[in-house]
This record gives C-alpha cells, sequence and structure tokens, in this order.
C-alpha cells in the first residue's frame, strides 16, 4: 500500500472523529474571534493616519495574520493532546503493530489537523471581512499557503513531543510555555518596527516574527518583494524542519 | 517448525539511572495451534517478552523468531503475519465497532469490500452482532474486550498475542471469553498466546503454560503436569493455638511430604490425602491440639506457584 493510501485512511479516520465532536475547532475559533473584535475596531483608531510598519487604513490587514498565527499556536501546537490520549487508550499501539508506515501514521493525523486550521481560516477572514477586511485575493489565497504550512509544521512537531512526554500534565504548561512568547515575538497586535532594538533582535530570533511579515506584506498586495518570500521560506523550512523531528520521534521503535 | 522459538531473551531498562533486568535470559517454543500462556505475578516480565515478541521493544539480546520471521531482522514482517491485543486494548470510544474494524483491516492492505466482510464476519464470531454501528464507548466491558481482539485478527493471523485478556471483567464475561479464544483454536487453528496473573484462566484455557518470575521462566509444562510436581494433596489445618508445636506434632504422622506452617495453619502435602487425614485428626486430638478447621484440596497452580517461589501468586498480586 502506497504511503499516500496508508495516510489518508488514517485522516479519514481522525476527521471522522472531528466531525462528531466539532465543539473543540469552534472553541479554538472563540479566542480570536475575540481579539477580532473587541481589540480590532480600536487598532483601526489607533492606527489612524498609519503608524511606522502599519500603513494608513491597513489595520485589518496587519491584524488578521496575527490572528491566524494565534489560531495555529493553539490548534496544531496543541494537537499531540490527541495523540496522548491514543498512547493511553491503546489505540496508537494497535495501530504501530500493522505493516502501516510509521509515517503515515503522523502524516494523516497532520492533514487532518491541517484541514480543521484552513476550515477555521475561512471562518475567520469571513468574520474578518464582515468587520471591514478588504485585500487582493492572490493575497487571501496566499494566507491559505502559510497557514497550511504553519499547521504542518506545529501539528508534526506536537504530535512527536506528545510521544516523547506522554501525560498532559507536562505537555500542556509546556507548550503555553513556548506558545505564549512565540505569539507576542511573532509581533501580532502591534508592529515589531516600534519595538526597542533589544525586543526587535528577540524577535528576529522566532520564526513566526518573518512568517506574519510575510503574510501581511501579501494582502498589502506585494506578492514578489522579500518579505513576502523571505516569510514564505522561512514557513515551509520550519515546517519541513517540525516534520522530519515528529517523524523521527513517531519512527522510534518503542515510542 | 514451532511458532515461536525464544532463545536468550533478555530485556534492561534504565530507570532513573538505575538499570533494571526486566526478562533475564528467557528460551521456550510454541508449537503451531497451542494455547499458551505466560503465568506470574505483575512485574515478571510477562509483557515485557510479549513486547519483544510483537517487535514493539527491541531485545538487549538474545534472538526470537515468530511465524519464521526474525523479530530484530524484519519486524514488519513479523507484524503482517501477527495479532496483537495490548493489556490497555486499543479502541476510541468515539469510534464505532465495525468502523475500526474496517480501518484495521486495510492497515493490513486488505481491499474495501474483503474489510468490510470480515468485519460483519468477526462481528459475528465474537458476538458483536448489532453493535457493528455502536460508538465503542457504550459497550460493556465484555464487549469491549471481544471487540479489542476482533481488532486483532482482521487479518487472519496465524498466531495472535493476548496480554491479560480477562482483566477488569465480570466472571459471566470471562468465561464468555475463554469459550471465544478455545474457539479461535478449535475452528481456526489460531495458535494463541496470552498473559495472565489469574490462576483459573490459565489453568482452564492453556494447554501449557510458562510460569514466569523475576524475568525468567521458572517452569513450563501443561497445568496437569505442573500440578503433578506437588505430589499428592494439601491438607491445610488451622488451629487455635501455638501452629509451630502443632507442626512438631503432626510431623510424626506416616505419609507426609512436606509440612509447613502460615499463619495459624499448617499445610501438608500428602500422597494418600485421605488416609492421611484420619492420621492427623488421631493424633491432634490425642496432643490436644485446638483444631479449629481442616481442609482437604487437590493441588492448585498456586500451590506449584508457591512451591516453584516460596511465595503465594495471590499475596504476589495484591
Amino acid at each position: 500500500m502506497s504511503l499516500i493510501s496508508e495516510s489518508s485512511l488514517i485522516f479519514v479516520r481522525q476527521m471522522r472523529l472531528s466531525l462528531r465532536s466539532p465543539a473543540w475547532p469552534i472553541i479554538g475559533l472563540f479566542q480570536p474571534a475575540l481579539y477580532l473584535a473587541f481589540l480590532g475596531p480600536l487598532l483601526v483608531s489607533v492606527a489612524g493616519a498609519g503608524v511606522d510598519g502599519l500603513p494608513a487604513g491597513a489595520a485589518w490587514r496587519f491584524f488578521v495574520p496575527g490572528l491566524l498565527i494565534q489560531l495555529g499556536l493553539f490548534g496544531p501546537l496543541f494537537a499531540g493532546l490527541s495523540i496522548i490520549a491514543d498512547l493511553r487508550s491503546g489505540v496508537f499501539e494497535r495501530m504501530r503493530v500493522t505493516p502501516v508506515s510509521r509515517f503515515a501514521l503522523l502524516a494523516g493525523r497532520v492533514m487532518r489537523d491541517t484541514v480543521v486550521l484552513l476550515v477555521q481560516t475561512v471562518v475567520l477572514l469571513a468574520v474578518a471581512y464582515v468587520f471591514g477586511l478588504r485585500a487582493p485575493l492572490v493575497g487571501l489565497l496566499l494566507m491559505f499557503l502559510f497557514v497550511a504550512a504553519i499547521a504542518v509544521g506545529l501539528s508534526a512537531l506536537s504530535h512527536g513531543l506528545g510521544l516523547l512526554v506522554r501525560n498532559e500534565e507536562s505537555f500542556t504548561p509546556l507548550l503555553n510555555v513556548a506558545a505564549i512568547p512565540l505569539l507576542l515575538l511573532s509581533g501580532i497586535l502591534l508592529p515589531m518596527t516600534l519595538a526597542p532594538a533589544w525586543l526587535d533582535v528577540i524577535s528576529r530570533l522566532t520564526p513566526f516574527r518573518y512568517i506574519v511579515d510575510g503574510m501581511r506584506t501579501a494582502l498589502y498586495g506585494d506578492y514578489t518583494g522579500s518579505v513576502v518570500v523571505t516569510g514564505a521560506a522561512v514557513a515551509v523550512v520550519t515546517a519541513v524542519v517540525c516534520l522530519v523531528l515528529g517523524a523521527r520521534l513517531f519512527s522510534r521503535r518503542h515510542a | 517448525m514451532p511458532i515461536i522459538q525464544a532463545t536468550g531473551l533478555t530485556r534492561t531498562f534504565t530507570v532513573g539511572g538505575r538499570t533494571v533486568e526486566a526478562v533475564r535470559g528467557v528460551d521456550f517454543e510454541v508449537r503451531p495451534g497451542e494455547i499458551i500462556g505466560f503465568l506470574g505475578p505483575n512485574g515478571a516480565g510477562k509483557t515485557t517478552t510479549l513486547r519483544i515478541l510483537t517487535t514493539m521493544l527491541k531485545p538487549t539480546s538474545g534472538r526470537a523468531t515468530v511465524v519464521g520471521v526474525d523479530v530484530d531482522a524484519d519486524p514488519a514482517g513479523v507484524r503482517r503475519r501477527i495479532g496483537y491485543v495490548a493489556q490497555a486494548g486499543g479502541t476510541d470510544g468515539n469510534c464505532r465497532v465495525a468502523e475500526e474494524l474496517i480501518l484495521q483491516a486495510r492497515l493490513y492492505g486488505i481491499g474495501k469490500q474483503d474489510a468490510e466482510r470480515r468485519a460483519a464476519d468477526l462481528c459475528e464470531r465474537l458476538d458483536l452482532t448489532g453493535l457493528a454501528d455502536r460508538p465503542i464507548r457504550t459497550l460493556s466491558g465484555g464487549q469491549r474486550r471481544r471487540t479489542d481482539i476482533a481488532l486483532g485478527l482482521v487479518h487472519e493471523p496465524p498466531l495472535v498475542f493476548l496480554d491479560e485478556p480477562s482483566v477488569g471483567l465480570d466472571p459471566q464475561s470471562r468465561s464468555d471469553l475463554w469459550t471465544h479464544i478455545r474457539r479461535l483454536r478449535d475452528e481456526h487453528g489460531t495458535t494463541v498466546f496470552l498473559t495472565t496473573h489469574y490462576l483459573d484462566e490459565a489453568d482452564s484455557l492453556c494447554d501449557r503454560i510458562l510460569v514466569m518470575n523475576h524475568g525468567r521462566v521458572i517452569a513450563e509444562g501443561t497445568p496437569d503436569a505442573l500440578k503433578r510436581r506437588i505430589s499428592g494433596d494439601v491438607i491445610s489445618l488451622t488451629l487455635g493455638g501455638d501452629a509451630d508445636h502443632a507442626k512438631a506434632v503432626l510431623a510424626e504422622c506416616p505419609g507426609l511430604d512436606e509440612i509447613a506452617v502460615s499463619g495459624q495453619t499448617v499445610r501438608l502435602t500428602a500422597r494418600g490425602g485421605e488416609q492421611a487425614l484420619v492420621w492427623l485428626m488421631r493424633t491432634a486430638d490425642q496432643a490436644g491440639l485446638d483444631l479449629r478447621s481442616v481442609n482437604i484440596a487437590r493441588p492448585t497452580l498456586d500451590d506449584v506457584f508457591l512451591a516453584l517461589t516460596g511465595s503465594s501468586l495471590n499475596e504476589n498480586h495484591s
């Protein structure tokens, strides 16, 4: 059996489970939606005639990519919780004892998380449109590519870490410790160009800084500039590195 | 040719800087069509050995071939040929029975229609018909366990490993499960390798038992052969007074093999239990011992375990 058909068997199973309890993806949307509704309008006023790194009239195009990162950091990054549940119930071992490739067991789950995040993105963009987001179509389509890369990377990493950590009590705080700084340092609420030098330097050490800058620039309508290209490159490299790491943890003999 | 051959298997773990020898040199063979049981207390190394044989764990040293395939050289080949049902089971309560059976079959590379047919067959064989579309969380313990076992059988393996299959089941579900396991062998010729710390399970279900303790196989044989190792019958006398004194008095009786004291009870083995009992009662009377109760029994596997290890399997467990 090919890797693709093996992965899609797992994907279909996981997707079915998600559809059966759709509460989590909906709850996951709740937080970014609150930011959109209760913080977005303030940002529009603050931006006013434009500040450094936030062009006049671009407040929504500036704000939405940060919320998409937030959605990713609190969705796929925590997807590993499900592998811990599968370890406990024996589901994972039951699948591992079949001849299916270990990578397919990971890939099917990552595909599910990616699809969920893409659907959440559609919803968030629609809500943002209601509030006043207007952006060129190509820029909006590029959002989905960025989001897919983020989902693949974070989900694969999270599943691998789940196998390593093996219990929810350590896993959740561990990820919270990582997620909050990553989120703040990406410059989700205000442009990092306002940051003092030291903060700017730290921010440049995290991948999401480049990714979010690339996404914003794409929404401004500049698709070929170095910022978008750098952002896309960082997103893809991060996804590949995380995927390789996750796959390695999955293929250990006694994970 | 044996369906399982294990030679000098060992496995050590490092826990917090300490080295723990979970399995210390295990050798055995299993013939096709046997129901074979690993009997021993928790922590004896049963599950670790099982995980080596099912390729979930690499042995520290030693070799094993399972269904003719070396576990180390070709783990995927072993996995294709065996079924494995872990102690934890392997189901998600939100999934449905047939759905999971079909998926599991397809993970073994079985086509969609064939997978559906097998799922229906297995539901029928394991009394799960009518439950096929139920979420697994709504099943009873016994039904859920039979679902676990069905999942291990979708690819019709010649050999299936069951780790503590009846833990947590009520007596009715247990004997029901035993019937299904026997039928698996009788009607399909499947070799069944199970671990258990229940003596009655090993006794009534297994053709042959490997007794495991502290990482070693300390005895093997049919349940009857193992029990014959304890010569004669087991007599227990419970006394009101000093049991050690009683032991000294009763040891004078003819026909006794072994005599031991545990608490207020003197335990004896005798070749002709009924005759010895007459002597014992008479002697006890004459010596004025405060005899409270008497019990005579055929030896159980627990007596075997006690004789082999010096501790009772039940005490060990609790």
